[in-house]
C-alpha cells in the first residue's frame, strides 16, 4: 500500500533534480521562495520561540525543587532543549502547517487549473520548475530560522526566568554558558535541513498529484501537513538515534 | 501535418479511445467534435503528450512523438502552442510575463526583443496595452485571447485548442473562432480544435473528425456535415431545435 506512493514520490524527486532548462530563471524563483519561506515565516517563528523558551524555563524551575541542584541548571536545560529539540522540531511542525499547506495548495491549484499542463506543453520540466526552487529555498532558509529560533527561545527563557523570579539572570547566563557541547548544534542543523526537505517535497508531492477540483486541493493541503508532521517526528527520532 | 495512427487509450475498465487514425492538415482548422465523453479531449491530450496512449503513434511531420524520450520531445513541444479550456494562465504573472514565459525559457533574446514579441502577440489578439493586468483582472474572453497570444509567442507550427468557446457568450465565441482561423492562415499552423460548439463547426471547420464512443465515426468538412446520412452525426449536429429548423 505504501510502496506505490513511495515509488511515485521517488520518481517525482528524480524529475525535480533533472538539469534546469535555464538557471537564471530558476535562480530568480529560488530567491523568491527564500523570501517567501524565510522572511514570511519569521514572525510566527519568533513568537512561538519566545513562548517556548518562557514555558520551558517556568516548568523546569517548577520541577527543580531540590536545594542540591543549582538554579543555573535551568539555563542549561533551556539551552539544550532549544538546540536539540524545541527549535528544530517545533519550528518544523509549525512550518509544515504554514509553508507545507501553502506549497500543496499552490501546486494543487496549478494542477486543477491546467497550469501544470501548460508548462508541460511548453516543454518545461514542471516538477523541476515548480518544486526545486521551493526545496532549495526551504533547505537554505529553515536552518537560518532555526538558528534565530534557538536564540529567541533562550531569550524567552531568560526574560520569563527573570520576570517570574524562577531563576536569576545571572544564574541563567551561567547555565547557558556552562558545558556547552558544540555537536548539539550540528545535530540541530542536520535536523533542520532534513525537516526542510521533508516539508517541501512531501507537500509538493501532495499538490502535484492532486486530481479534481477545489475540494481535492483542500484535501491535498491537509494531507501534506499531516504526512509532513508524522515524517518530521519519525526522522527526528531517526536523526537523534543515529547522531547522538 | 499531424498523423495519429491506431490510438488506443484506456482508463481502468473504460476504453476511451478505440483505434483512432486521422490526419490533421497544415494551414487548416482541423476540428475534433463529438458528444461529452466521446474521447475528444483524451485524443488531444494523447497528441500533445499529456496522456500516453496505450497503443498507436502520433507523428508530427514524420517525427514519431510517441517513441521519443523527454529530451527529444522538448524540440517538438517548443513548436506547439496550446490554448486550454480554462486558459491556464499563470496566476502569479501579469499578461506580459505570461506571454514572455516560453520566450524566456527557450530563447536568448534580450528584454527589448522579448517585449516586442509580447506586444506583437497582444496586438494580434486585440489586447494592446493590457500588459500589466493580472489574469484575475481579465474577463473570460480576454483570458482566452491572452491564452492565444501566449500560444503563438514562440511562432508555433502546431496549435491545439481545447474547447475555445466554453463559458463565452455567442459574440465573443465568434471573435475567438475568427481569431483562431486568422492565426491558422497567417502562421500556416496545423490547428487542432476540440469543440462541441456547432457555431465553430459551421464557421471554421475545414476538416472535421466526429468521434463517437471512442471511435472515429465520420470525417469531412463543414460543407459536407449537414448533408451526411450518418445517423449518430446527425443526432449530434441537429440536436438543438434551432439546427433542426435550419435543416428543414
Amino acid at each position: 500500500m505504501i510502496f506505490h506512493p513511495l515509488g511515485k514520490y521517488i520518481l517525482l524527486l528524480k524529475a525535480v533534480f533533472r538539469r534546469p532548462e535555464k538557471w537564471n530563471i530558476y535562480r530568480r524563483e529560488i530567491f523568491h521562495e527564500m523570501v517567501s519561506i524565510g522572511v514570511g515565516s519569521l514572525g510566527i517563528i519568533a513568537i512561538i520561540s519566545l513562548f517556548l523558551g518562557a514555558v520551558t524555563t517556568v516548568q523546569t524551575a517548577f520541577q527543580l525543587v531540590s536545594d542540591f541542584i543549582p538554579k543555573s541548571v535551568i539555563g542549561m536545560i533551556v539551552r539544550d532543549s532549544a538546540i536539540l529539540e524545541l527549535s528544530p522540531t517545533i519550528s518544523a511542525i509549525v512550518l509544515a502547517g504554514k509553508v507545507g499547506s501553502s506549497v500543496a495548495s499552490q501546486i494543487g491549484t496549478m494542477r486543477v487549473t491546467e497550469q501544470i499542463d501548460a508548462l508541460e506543453i511548453m516543454g518545461i520540466n514542471s516538477p523541476g520548475y515548480l518544486i526545486l526552487p521551493k526545496i532549495i529555498g526551504a533547505v537554505t532558509m529553515i536552518p537560518l530560522l532555526v538558528i534565530i529560533s534557538i536564540g529567541l527561545t533562550i531569550l524567552g527563557g531568560y526574560i520569563a526566568g527573570s520576570a517570574s523570579g524562577a531563576v536569576s539572570a545571572q544564574d541563567f547566563i551561567v547555565g547557558i554558558t556552562t558545558d556547552f557541547i558544540p555537536f548539539t548544534f550540528t545535530v540541530s542543523m542536520v535536523k533542520s535541513v532534513v525537516f526542510a526537505f521533508i516539508i517541501t517535497s512531501v507537500s509538493a508531492y501532495q499538490g502535484f498529484y492532486t486530481n479534481g477540483g477545489a475540494l481535492e486541493v483542500g484535501r491535498s493541503s491537509t494531507k501534506a501537513v499531516v504526512i509532513s508532521c508524522i515524517a518530521i517526528l519519525f526522522t527526528d527520532y531517526l536523526v537523534a538515534q543515529l547522531l547522538l | 501535418m499531424i498523423e495519429v495512427k491506431n490510438i488506443h487509450k484506456t482508463f481502468g475498465e473504460n476504453h476511451v479511445l478505440q483505434g483512432i487514425s486521422a490526419e490533421f492538415k497544415e494551414g487548416m482548422c482541423n476540428l475534433i467534435i463529438g458528444g461529452s465523453g466521446s474521447g475528444k479531449t483524451t485524443l488531444l491530450k494523447c497528441m500533445v503528450g499529456l496522456h500516453e496512449p496505450d497503443k498507436g503513434s502520433v507523428i508530427y511531420d514524420g517525427r514519431d512523438f510517441t517513441t521519443m524520450n523527454f529530451q527529444s520531445r522538448i524540440e517538438i513541444r517548443t513548436e506547439i502552442g496550446m490554448l486550454f479550456q480554462g486558459s491556464a494562465l499563470f496566476d502569479s504573472m501579469n499578461v506580459e510575463d505570461n506571454i514572455m514565459f516560453p520566450i524566456n525559457m527557450f530563447t536568448n533574446q534580450n528584454r527589448k526583443e522579448k517585449l516586442e514579441r509580447a506586444n506583437f502577440c497582444l496586438e494580434r489578439v486585440n489586447l494592446a496595452g493590457k500588459n500589466k493586468l493580472f489574469p484575475s483582472e481579465l474577463s473570460g474572453g480576454m483570458k482566452k485571447r491572452v491564452g492565444i497570444a501566449r500560444a503563438i509567442a514562440m511562432n508555433p507550427k502546431y496549435l491545439f485548442v481545447d474547447e475555445p468557446n466554453s463559458g463565452l457568450d455567442p459574440k465573443t465565441s465568434i471573435v475567438i473562432d475568427e481569431l483562431i482561423q486568422e492565426i491558422t492562415e497567417e502562421f500556416k499552423t496545423t490547428t487542432v480544435v476540440v469543440t462541441h460548439d456547432m457555431n465553430s463547426v459551421m464557421g471554421i471547420g475545414e476538416n472535421i473528425i466526429f468521434l463517437h464512443q471512442g471511435k472515429k465515426w465520420w470525417e469531412g468538412s463543414n460543407k459536407e456535415i449537414t448533408e451526411s446520412n450518418n445517423t449518430e452525426l446527425n443526432e449530434f449536429v441537429f440536436a438543438s431545435k434551432f439546427m433542426q429548423s435550419l435543416k428543414k
